[in-house]
């Protein structure tokens, strides 16, 4: 390789070098702040947030209840659960034993009142007769 | 001797002249391809046990995923050999996949946004895969907007061609993002390491989509470098004379 020609390759590794050094130290200092959502394990449950956060788990087993218009629930990430409460319909694809996410705040006792609830899929596909 | 092989394969002519020898041949099985792929993934392929019907967006959205990042590589490389060996034909192939690039991101997203309203219940969420994703459109456009604002080609070749080797940072950060903080999106089903966690009655027709719509890029992108080409070199007698 001409000499010249080394030098502007050594000149893109050290570009693409310090960009990923760069990149790689402001993720590590953002660490868990890029997260969607907090799960409740990550929650202080005798110092709960005041303002709007974002929850996500796992709809616990069996824990789905429907008083009037309201949807009751329980979220857990097998370690803390918390008592979800919400007014509206969730989507199709909330259902118990499957994961879900969450847009609220905290009521005065702990449970905590969504506005939005969305639900997260996972990355398994089958046909219907496959899964029974 | 291999600088006489680099000088060819580096000339903008010979590669019109390649290109429009092969073009059907790239074309005409595209299309065969593709409506095949669309036809067997919409109509023949087996309901998700989860989501029924809706997964078959899937068809569209993870090809046009795959070919966002991909066609992003490849602009890198081809930056690279532009930066080092001064090849013109590699900045002008730079430029042409961006706009390729720009396209299949757009798909990718708006493909993901119309998933999104019948699973998760939303269309957009700022999580790190969805965000990464849009940053990488961005980068098209932004890529494509600072070539274009330059009178002196040479230096917008130049600097397109540094800022698309730094947007690679971006690559594995929309790669990882689903593993390394919780997002809506969930993690890849297709990895290199473990059994795709797709059935095979999915996956095949998934295969077939993604292999067509390189097929589809490749002769999009060889058809915006046409225009690109003969835009730049539209005073050399080999263009004068083309056709």
């Amino acid at each position: 390789m001409l000499p010249h020609r080394k030098k502007r390759l050594q000149n893109i590794l050290l570009l693409v070098g310090s960009s990923f050094i760069g990149i790689f130290l402001i993720l590590t200092a953002l660490n868990s702040q890029l997260d969607l959502f907090y799960s409740p394990s990550e929650l202080n449950k005798n110092n709960l947030p005041q303002e709007r956060i974002k929850l996500g788990g796992m709809v616990k087993k069996g824990s789905i209840k429907y008083e009037d218009t309201k949807v009751l629930f329980v979220l857990t990430d097998f370690e803390e659960d918390l008592d979800i409460e919400f007014d509206g319909i969730p989507p199709d694809l909330f259902k118990e034993d499957s994961g879900a996410v969450m847009l609220g705040s905290f009521d005065g006792n702990g449970v905590f009142v969504a506005e939005e609830v969305f639900a997260k899929h996972d990355e398994n596909y089958m046909p219907p007769e496959l899964s029974k | 001797m291999s600088n006489k092989i680099i000088n060819k394969f580096a000339s903008a002519k010979t590669y019109i002249e390649t290109c429009d020898k092969y073009f059907l041949f790239v074309f005409i099985p595209s299309i065969v391809l593709i409506i095949a792929g669309w036809y067997w993934g919409i109509f023949i392929a087996p309901p998700d046990a989860v989501q029924g019907d809706s997964y078959r967006i899937i068809y569209l959205h993870v090809p046009s995923s795959i070919y966002a990042q991909l066609i992003y590589w490849i602009m890198a490389a081809w930056s690279a050999i532009y930066l080092i060996w001064k090849v013109k034909l590699a900045a002008y192939l730079t430029k042409s996949a961006a706009y390729v690039g720009l396209l299949v991101t757009f798909l990718a997203l708006f493909s993901g946004s119309v998933w999104g309203i019948p699973t998760w219940g939303t269309w957009w969420q700022w999580d790190a895969r969805i965000t990464s994703t849009l940053i990488l459109f961005l980068m098209y456009l932004g890529l494509i907007a600072l070539h274009d604002s330059f009178n002196n080609q040479n230096k917008a070749d130049n600097l397109m061609s540094i800022l698309t080797i730094v947007g690679c940072v971006n690559l594995p950060i929309i790669k990882k993002s689903v593993d390394w903080w919780s997002t809506l999106h969930q993690p890849a089903s297709i990895t290199l390491t473990d059994n795709p966690a797709i059935d095979p009655a999915m996956l095949y027709p998934l295969i077939l989509c993604i292999v067509s719509f390189g097929f589809v890029l490749i002769s999009m992108g060889v058809l915006v470098s046409k225009i690109i080409i003969f835009n730049r070199e539209k005073n050399r007698n080999w263009v004068k004379s083309y056709g």
